[in-house]
């Protein structure tokens, strides 16, 4: 008897310990530090733009090592929503999707030290804002040509109107059906403005190019294959702007969103305490001088410029649920796509 | 002696009244919190029900049928006003029977078919929390059939029970707050209502030692029974003192009478007898029959002195004229055994104010005293003067003085050690006590210079 249940132990483990191969997609993978704790992040936000804060953390903690795992938004959801991936904190930029990981319950109520943090940039104990981005225009100053700077909507789309020639399949945005973040953002503007649908239609007769992420856009429009990217997170073209003098970054007047990146600490973490330690040391000042640094704009007041009057940024609020609805999106992609292909 | 004390029941009217309040202001702090939680819930609950009530209907009101089918506006406005009391979890589900359209897959659907105009109200557990959840139906014309769907709205209520555990926190502090006050006032609150019970306590016991008046200080009403007690007492006490006394006196008074009448049958049979041997026998009871005649003299002037200090009424009257009068009275006693008697002051008048009789017995008392215990040919000294607001008026002998260390002999039949060979009741010096009491003065008895007793009246000039 005693045989059968070790057998059955020694078979249960071995279960346990071949795991399925993950279903989820992760772009790039980097560790830092070498400490013998994991903490594993899964997140939306480019390695590239994160590097810094995180050898930064790693030094302060040589207990820790850090596995970060980078996929995009709608992966990173799929993981902890549909498909329980271990992960000790996840960070992300798709408001309406972090939102809807907490209301299901995937998050647990974790108390890290977060200092000056606005009550609208978090949701009850389990999903903090760690980031403000604005979402910004792009355009090349050599694209462009003669054709004035636009200023607000009305102007991009007269511009685009006015020159399908010129501007002819090289005009960007995101994919929304690829990108969560790309849904949430045209969700935001049709719901903010009736003109959106317009600047929309005019995309869709231009041959707009939809990518899935902010960084690919930025490299096709550095290469001088693209004019106007619109919406784009603003920390990704950071890096570049002062460097390359024909990047312009447009903040239209009329409005200009800012998301908040959240993370949330889910509830089968394997290390909750190494989780909430990153946590506090991302809501930490010297961690968010840095992020607004490349932001443009503070989340915590002090840490950066404020921000500018055309900023309008989101809230971290049951509000967000709704855009996760399945009868909406597929409302919401339909109008798209009917905007998108026309003819 | 000392006044006999009660035994104690075990417990204090004070302490016991201070416990009561403190525990009955516990009970109201407790019983204020459970209500104030009470209330704060269902007051909470019913303004919330409301808002998920008007949520329901305004998902409810963003469904339209179209021609591909359903369209529905999830309203973010509702969504955000939904979660914004205490950032609450909220879950939704749009079915058409038993198939879901879109929303939360499994969310528990109301017992009852909910109509379109009012929602439902229940609550359920989903996803490890307890939802209240409000549920609405709407008929859509959908593949040219009306369908009806069920809308459920759910969320949690964490910020409903964070008001109401706040609220009755709030309602705890102020019952603590109430407490720290309750105490102090609670021993306050005692103190006023035992303070009657003092001050009767204390009226009753500084009453002087013959005060058998009936108590009329102001009691409060509860107390009146225990009053009205003490009185009847005081009344029996006082009819039985009154009827010794008069026994006394009129025991003292039907002796008097024969005791003068024998002695003189005595006194005329000593003058007829020749026989030195009865002669002798006569003398000895012609003397104790005076000592028992003065004896009965005394004990009605003692009771003569106590029915008028319990009578008292004083009129302005002349000091010096009376002490005279009274010496005169007693000269012939003096004269009998050769004793001087020296009067100063005498001769000017010094008015107080006195009850004539009671003075006259208290002088005659102490004059008696000092020609009992002074020598024959000895010599007496009478001084009238003024000391302060009093007069002083002072009868000095040389007889054998007082005994040491014992100077209180003022006390009824108290006599000192040294006078065993004369007869006396020792009540004497009582009357005078009393007498100077009863006017307000006093009465001292002091050593002699050399030998022999000062005996010193003080009287109140009027």
């Amino acid at each position: 008897m005693r045989h059968l249940v070790s057998a059955a132990v020694v078979i249960l483990a071995a279960c346990l310990i071949v795991r399925p191969v993950a279903a989820y997609e992760i772009e790039e993978q980097r560790t830092f530090g070498d400490g013998p704790r994991e903490v594993s992040v899964l997140s939306t936000t480019d390695l590239a733009a994160i590097d810094k804060v995180m050898q930064d953390f790693a030094a302060t903690r040589p207990d820790l090592r850090i596995r970060y795992d980078q996929a995009a938004s709608v992966e990173v959801f799929r993981a902890i929503h549909d498909e329980g991936a271990a992960y000790d904190l996840v960070m992300s930029s798709a408001m309406d999707l972090q939102m809807k990981l907490a209301n299901d319950g995937f998050a647990a109520s974790v108390l890290p030290r977060m200092g000056r943090l606005p009550s609208w940039a978090r949701w009850r104990d389990q999903l903090y804002g760690v980031a403000l981005e604005p979402v910004v225009t792009l355009a090349s100053r050599r694209g462009l040509g003669d054709l004035p700077v636009p200023r607000t909507r009305r102007d991009l789309i007269a511009m685009m109107r006015e020159n399908p020639q010129a501007l002819g399949g090289r005009v960007a945005t995101y994919d929304p059906q690829q990108s969560g973040v790309g849904y949430f953002l045209i969700s935001q503007d049709s719901q903010e403005s009736d003109g959106f649908w317009r600047l929309a239609e005019v995309m869709g007769r231009l041959n707009t190019r939809l990518f899935c992420c902010s960084v690919d856009m930025i490299n096709e429009l550095r290469a001088g294959r693209i004019t106007i990217a619109y919406n784009v997170v603003a920390s990704y073209a950071a890096r570049f702007t002062p460097d390359d003098p024909d990047l312009v970054r447009l903040v239209l007047e009329d409005y200009t969103f800012a998301i908040v990146r959240s993370a949330l600490v889910p509830v089968n973490a394997p290390d909750r305490q190494g989780a909430t330690d990153l946590l506090s040391y991302l809501l930490s000042d010297a961690a968010q001088t840095r992020i607004a640094a490349d932001a443009g704009v503070a989340l915590v007041p002090g840490t950066g410029p404020d921000p500018s009057v055309h900023l309008r940024p989101i809230r971290l609020d049951a509000g967000l649920l709704v855009y996760d609805d399945q009868l909406r999106r597929a409302g919401l992609l339909a109008e798209w796509n009917a905007a998108m292909v026309q003819r | 002696m000392r006044p006999g004390q009660a035994r104690p029941a075990g417990f204090s009217l004070r302490r016991r009244l201070v416990w009561q309040f403190v525990a009955l202001s516990l009970l109201l702090v407790v019983a204020l919190f459970f209500a104030v939680r009470f209330a704060a819930e269902r007051a909470s609950r019913a303004s919330q029900d409301a808002v998920l009530g008007a949520a329901v209907i305004s998902i409810g009101d963003g469904i339209r049928a179209v021609d591909e089918g359903l369209e529905l506006d999830l309203p973010y406005a509702t969504f955000s006003m939904l979660g914004a009391m205490g950032d609450e979890r909220i879950f939704y589900s749009l079915m058409i029977g038993e198939r879901l359209v879109t929303g939360y897959q499994a969310l528990p659907q109301p017992q009852q078919v909910p109509g379109d105009l009012s929602p439902v109200f229940y609550s359920d557990d989903y996803k490890g929390s307890r939802l209240r959840l409000a549920a609405i139906t709407r008929r859509v014309l959908l593949e040219n059939r009306m369908q009806e769907i069920t809308v459920v709205l759910g969320q949690t209520r964490y910020g409903q029970a964070a008001i109401a555990r706040d609220t009755a926190r709030g309602a705890l502090w102020i019952g603590v707050v109430f407490l720290a006050f309750a105490v102090p006032l609670a021993l306050w609150a005692t103190q006023v209502v035992v303070r009657p019970v003092d001050r009767l306590a204390e009226a009753v016991t500084r009453r002087g030692p013959h005060d058998l008046r009936p108590v009329r200080h102001p009691a409060p009403r509860e107390l009146l029974p225990l009053v009205g007690a003490l009185n009847g007492f005081i009344a029996r006490l006082r009819g039985a003192l009154k009827l010794a006394e008069t026994f006394i006196f009129e025991a003292a008074h039907r002796i008097r009478t024969p005791l003068s009448l024998v002695r003189t049958e005595a006194e005329m049979a000593l003058a007829e007898t020749t026989d030195e041997a009865v002669r002798v026998r006569l003398r000895r009871m012609v003397r104790a029959i005076g000592e028992s005649s003065r004896s009965a003299t005394q004990i009605l002037d003692h009771a003569m002195v106590l029915y008028r200090s319990d009578q008292f009424s004083a009129a302005k009257m002349d000091l010096a004229t009376l002490a005279r009068s009274v010496l005169r009275a007693v000269d012939p006693l003096a004269e009998l055994r050769d004793i001087q008697i020296k009067a100063d002051g005498l001769h000017h008048a010094c008015m107080i104010d006195g009850d004539e009789r009671m003075i006259e017995v208290a002088l005659r008392n102490m004059l008696d005293n000092a020609l009992k215990y002074s020598n024959a040919e000895g010599a007496i000294h009478v001084a009238l003067t003024r000391d302060g607001g009093m007069a002083r008026l002072s009868v000095t002998d040389q007889g054998r003085g007082l005994p040491a260390g014992d100077t209180d002999l003022t006390a009824q039949f108290q006599r000192g050690d040294n006078v065993g060979d004369i007869v006396g009741s020792g009540l004497g010096l009582t009357i005078v006590a009393e007498v100077a009491m009863a006017h307000g003065g006093r009465f001292q008895l002091l050593p002699g210079k050399e030998k022999g007793a000062c005996a010193i009246l003080y009287l109140p000039l009027s």
